[in-house]
């Protein structure tokens, strides 16, 4: 099987390049597109890519896999075509290879304020909910910020500083709705400008690359009546 | 919280709004319209100025270009902070664009009221 892969490194080459590889695959073998790349390691010990758990949770090795944004280690390369064309995840800068500054994704995350704010009385034990409550946090808490949905957003591509994306909205989301969190106004206000949600033209290309299923595109839109709500 | 100077609302939503009532105001007009068209044996220019001549139809005018004015405002403003990241030439555009559509309201008043 072919795979062709972005390669760069800021100190040596003067601009990126594909490198090409040839690699024996058994027929009907399940291997994960991360083993393969971790073979390739070994051929070429120079390549360089992030991964950690190999196992769809900690988000560290998305990548544009032939055009689309996934994980690797989660994506079977018996589902792939022939040649598999590889490259870091698009709009982030990259560090090398396949090693994409994250600091953009990050600031935007940190934005919205992904913690609880509270300003009711510390409880004793914990601070309850009902378990209709608990459910709405479902299809939110799960993002594992692999940033495979805000990096296929042409929006974030565009305005990367201004909008915060699907990620950090569907994380915004996660705490508008918490019914532990008493600050939604505020979280509202600081939402309520041209860039940070109104950006979303609702093209769904992160519902459609998400490795876990979410819809940040719905949660975009519960965030934007939310806010007709509290506006009208 | 981003601040913005020449968009035309003062905040995401109030833009977002606007974008979508302006559409449904032009939507309406053009339904109307392509009714006046279809139900009009002969288009003469006394059936023309027939149909401008009720106020009705002037203020619906009105309503219908300065929901054009605004609907085109709100997008070029968003289409040119996507794509056009020189602030040289995005301020030359907007401003363009907003004297476009300022001077285009003002005609249009002109015209339906001294119909």
């Amino acid at each position: 099987m072919k795979f062709k892969i972005y390669r760069y490194n800021p100190e040596t080459d003067k601009k990126p390049y594909m490198q090409e590889f040839d690699i024996d695959i058994a027929e009907g073998s399940d291997k994960m597109l991360l083993d393969v790349l971790v073979d390739l390691k070994e051929q070429d010990p120079t390549l360089s890519f992030r991964r950690s758990c190999r196992e769809g949770v900690c988000g560290s090795d998305g990548l544009n896999i032939n055009g689309k944004n996934g994980l690797a280690c989660i994506t079977a390369v018996s589902s792939l075509k022939s040649p598999v064309v590889i490259r870091p995840l698009p709009g982030l800068p990259v560090i090398r290879d396949l090693v994409v500054d994250m600091a953009q994704f990050y600031k935007q995350y940190e934005k919205i304020k992904p913690y609880l704010i509270a300003d009711t009385e510390t409880p004793a034990k914990e601070r309850l909910q009902s378990p209709e409550d608990r459910e709405k946090l479902d299809g939110l808490y799960e993002c594992i910020l692999c940033a495979c949905c805000s990096t296929a957003c042409p929006s974030f591509w565009w305005n990367p500083d201004k909008f915060v994306g699907p990620s950090g909205l569907l994380q915004a989301y996660r705490f508008l709705v918490d019914s532990r969190d008493t600050h939604t106004e505020e979280r509202l206000a600081d939402l309520d400008d041209a860039y940070s949600v109104f950006r979303c033209r609702g093209i769904m290309n992160c519902v459609d690359v998400c490795p876990k299923g979410l819809n940040p595109t719905k949660a975009i839109g519960h965030i934007r009546s939310m806010l007709l709500k509290s506006g009208v | 919280m981003v601040t913005t100077v020449t968009s035309l609302g003062r905040s995401g939503l109030h833009d977002w709004v606007l974008q979508r009532l302006s559409a449904v105001i032009m939507l309406a007009y053009v339904v109307y319209l392509g009714y006046f068209f279809a139900t009009t044996p002969e288009i003469t220019f006394a059936a023309w100025q027939g149909l401008f001549a009720s106020t009705f139809m002037k203020v619906f005018s009105f309503l219908t270009l300065l929901s054009v004015v605004m609907h085109a405002w709100i997008g070029l403003w968003i289409v040119s902070t996507d794509y056009m990241p020189k602030v040289s030439i995005r301020v030359a555009f907007q401003a363009i664009v907003i004297v476009i559509c300022l001077s285009l309201l003002v005609w249009g008043i002109q015209i339906l009221w001294s119909l």
